[in-house]
């Protein structure tokens, strides 16, 4: 009796198991734990309610389902690239490390396994250039053209002429509190100003000797690079030096509520660049409010939507399930591989049309990827924070980088890669 | 029943000396490296290799090392992740090739053996202190050892070849080659096939890294194992037994402790170079290599078994194997969301930790010697 119970319920095992419905696996590496969770909360929320958004309302992409994979790396570079290789069996189509660290493992890991990286205003800078670097991408921009914006608005502010200024930067001190350093020298060069470079080692939460060194150097602007803790520690430090706050410039990691609300009232006025409209005016929340929240499937707490990292989570979701989209389309096949899926990114084409369609009208740059250029637009608009409403603005449009300094900053780099690597640059046609 | 002496008799100092004495042991030992060498490697995919058994290989080394500073010579070291650092930034250096002095770029085992050289030297002169202070203000001062080292290669841009992310990342190098400069240029594959079998970089096998770690941590266990029974391991445990004592008999403190510091280092800048080169393919100072490296490294001695090859072996494995195997279990098999499966994993560690500590205060080794008691008397206790 017994064994006929079981054998039952192995056979229904079996069947359920059965054959593999086609899916598509989308893994995201997110952290809701360490110092770097009050931003890899929200991100990972909005990534993974965009998705199920597509799988509730329109039964997935191509009427193939997706299955996000969740692996909590804590940002840490050992598990992120363990998460890496326990979920790339899987089927994996795209990688959104949300980690420079674990994106620099992942570029040379990625190419040789042939899955695409979607590393979304981070990483390596130089991945731009998709001659070299076949299969990461990082547009809507790079942490280049964010330094390019932040100096450009400077001298905006400052009515053209920025030369024998002094701006300070203040950056995680890691590969991605190092990467607009390059940029910032060579922009100081072109605009004659002064750069004091200010590291904050990991985790960032104390940053007393560094303010101290701000108070000493009297710069007119200070830069922030920062994530995770340090953001919100450095927006306090500089409120309790009386720094103030419409000359403190932080890169879009260092832009959202998390690190501006615990400096209360002293926050207000912070700036910071964005790659994205904020907020929860878009008709994609009412879809969103119907088919996921009021469904009780939001990921996490459910308690991150409208905030800048949750709409940057839902962006970078949105450009995987377009590149999805365009994949099956040039394939004509509903189950893609990752090679379809990088051919997908490689076309994709965000318009104006496409965002309204989707709900989100003027909420990102319109922007074609092409074979060449893996970054495109390298556009990013001025936040300013408001402390009595709690809620950012844009202040300016959306604003180019300066293309003269940035473009031949990335060759440079991507051919320094490719020699490095051995690495033939494929031609485009 | 097993590991008895009983019919087994010794008619040389040799046979009687030897590590393992009981022929059942020798076996079993035997046994457990050809599985490893030869079933394992036909076994391990990606997965097995990059996230088990090379964070094995490679903390089982790092552990090898402290336990001869601290286990065997008594000299608290929190300088660990300092010195992996050494190792891994010096790897890089001898895998790209030094022009300054017209090094050219090495193949990567005698840049893994001069890379612990590196670190040896560089730990001999952190030593120094310990001839004047000891404990507490000993690991103090290795404590400096960290943090200046990590700053310092952070600070100069020569040691990541003035990279703009301040990263350092293994070039693809290969254990033989076979194919000139212009057809590997050609094929950018070259490094799967068994022409030119790429032992760093991306293109690296599974197993071709399974089995390379392997090697490197079975030859240099046996030296590490045949050097603390020797001269120089006994009179390491001299002078952490009672150094004034040992001094009387005879063994000069200054070499003594030295050459401890030096050994260590060696092996745990070979672990730095193994985890830069081969395991990660990229590092970066102060994410790779941060204090709680040397806490790690410092557990897993202390867990496995203080003065004890084996043990270090085993604190690795328990540290490095455990949160992978709650990870997956929790969070893959049960299905948990990853966050609850992070904070109990920590927490399940952790008390396992405290565990081993409370019931077995000289680790896992100890343990592990009380079951071979059990065993030689089983099924017979009394």
């Amino acid at each position: 009796m017994r064994f006929k119970r079981l054998a039952l319920a192995a056979a229904a095992a079996a069947m359920v198991a059965g054959p593999a419905l086609a899916e598509l696996v989308i893994p995201s590496l997110s952290y809701r734990t360490g110092p770097y969770a009050p931003n890899g909360i929200p991100f990972a929320d909005g990534y993974a309610d965009y998705f199920t958004l597509i799988n509730e309302r329109d039964g997935g992409v191509g009427g193939v389902k997706i299955r996000l994979v969740e692996c909590e790396t804590a940002y840490n570079t050992d598990k992120g690239v363990e998460c890496y290789e326990a979920t790339k069996g899987e089927g994996a189509l795209v990688y959104q490390p949300l980690s420079t660290g674990i994106t620099y493992q992942l570029i040379p890991k990625a190419t040789a396994d042939g899955i695409p990286i979607h590393s979304m205003g981070y990483g390596r800078t130089s991945a731009a250039d998709g001659t070299t670097f076949e299969w990461v991408f990082n547009y809507p921009g790079t942490y280049w053209d964010a330094a390019s914006i932040i100096v450009k608005h400077i001298i905006d502010v400052e009515g053209g002429d920025i030369s024998g200024q002094k701006i300070a930067l203040v950056y995680h001190n890691s590969a991605y509190g190092k990467e607009p350093i390059r940029t910032l020298e060579v922009l100081a060069e072109k605009h004659g100003y002064e750069l004091v470079l200010l590291p904050v080692d990991h985790p960032g939460q104390e940053q007393k000797a560094t303010w101290l060194q701000v108070r000493q150097a009297r710069p007119d602007y200070v830069i922030i690079w920062g994530w995770g803790v340090m953001n919100q520690v450095a927006i306090k430090e500089a409120a309790a030096i009386r720094f103030p706050m419409d000359h403190f410039i932080g890169v879009w990691w260092s832009a959202s509520e998390n690190d501006t609300l615990p400096a209360g009232a002293d926050a207000n006025g912070y700036k910071a660049v964005t790659m994205h409209g904020v907020g929860m005016d878009y008709p994609i929340y009412d879809d969103l409010k119907t088919h996921v929240y009021d469904k009780g499937l939001s990921a996490g707490a459910g308690d991150q939507h409208g905030t800048v990292l949750y709409n940057r989570g839902m962006q970078a979701a949105l450009l995987a399930v377009e590149a999805i989209r365009k994949a099956q389309e040039i394939h004509g096949a509903t189950d893609i591989t990752p090679a379809m899926m990088r051919d997908g990114m490689e076309a994709l084409d965000i318009t104006e049309e496409l965002l309204a369609g989707l709900g989100l009208p003027g909420f990102m740059p319109t922007f074609t990827v092409t074979c060449e250029n893996h970054g495109p637009p390298g556009l990013g608009a001025i936040q300013q924070w408001d402390a009595e409403t709690k809620s950012w603005s844009l202040i300016t449009d959306f604003i180019e980088a300066d293309r003269d300094v940035v473009d031949p900053l990335i060759a440079e780099d991507a051919a320094a890669f490719a020699a490095e690597n051995s690495i033939t640059p494929r031609a485009c046609n | 029943m097993f590991y008895r002496e009983a019919g087994e008799f010794k008619t040389s100092y040799a046979a009687d000396q030897a590590t393992f004495p009981i022929r059942f042991d020798f076996w079993r030992f035997w046994v457990v490296v050809a599985i490893g060498a030869l079933v394992l490697p036909f076994l391990v995919n990606d997965y097995w290799t990059n996230a088990v058994m090379l964070p094995f290989f490679v903390y089982g080394m790092a552990a090898i090392g402290l336990n001869i500073l601290t286990g065997y010579c008594g000299q608290v070291s929190l300088g660990t992740g300092g010195f992996m650092a050494v190792g891994a930034y010096s790897c890089y250096k001898f895998m790209t090739g030094i022009p300054e002095i017209g090094l050219p770029p090495m193949h990567i085992l005698p840049c893994i053996l001069f890379s612990g050289m590196t670190t040896a030297a560089v730990g001999m002169l952190f030593g120094l202190p310990s001839l004047r202070i000891k404990g507490f203000y000993l690991a103090v001062a290795t404590l400096a050892a960290q943090f200046f080292l990590i700053w310092f290669f952070n600070k100069f841009g020569w040691f990541y070849n003035y990279s703009a992310s301040g990263q350092i990342s293994a070039i693809e190098t290969y254990l033989w080659c076979f194919a000139s400069a212009e057809e590997i240029a050609a094929n950018p594959g070259i490094g799967k096939t068994l022409t030119c079998p790429a032992i760093t970089g991306a293109n690296t096998a599974a197993w071709m890294a399974y089995l390379f770690c392997f090697s490197l941590i079975f030859v240099f266990g046996w030296v590490a194992r045949n050097l603390v029974r020797g001269r120089i391991g006994r009179s390491w445990m001299a002078i952490r037994d009672m150094d004034i004592a040992a001094e009387i008999i005879g063994v000069n403190p200054l070499l003594t402790k030295l050459s401890a510091f030096a050994v260590s280092s060696f092996y745990i800048g070979m672990a730095g170079a193994m985890y830069f080169a081969i395991w990660k393919g990229a590092a970066e100072g102060t994410e790779a290599f941060p204090i709680n490296v040397s806490f790690l490294v410092l557990f897993m001695v202390i867990i496995g078994g203080l003065g004890s090859i084996f043990g270090s072996l085993v604190g690795a494995a328990f540290m490095v194997l455990l949160p992978v195997f709650f990870k997956n279990f929790l969070a893959g098999t049960l299905g948990w969301p990853t966050d609850i499966a992070e904070y109990l994993q920590i927490m399940i560690v952790g008390s396992l930790i405290i565990a081993i500590l409370i019931f077995e205060p000289h680790g896992i080794a100890a343990l592990w010697r009380t079951v071979k008691e059990k065993l030689r008397l089983w099924p017979f206790p009394h």
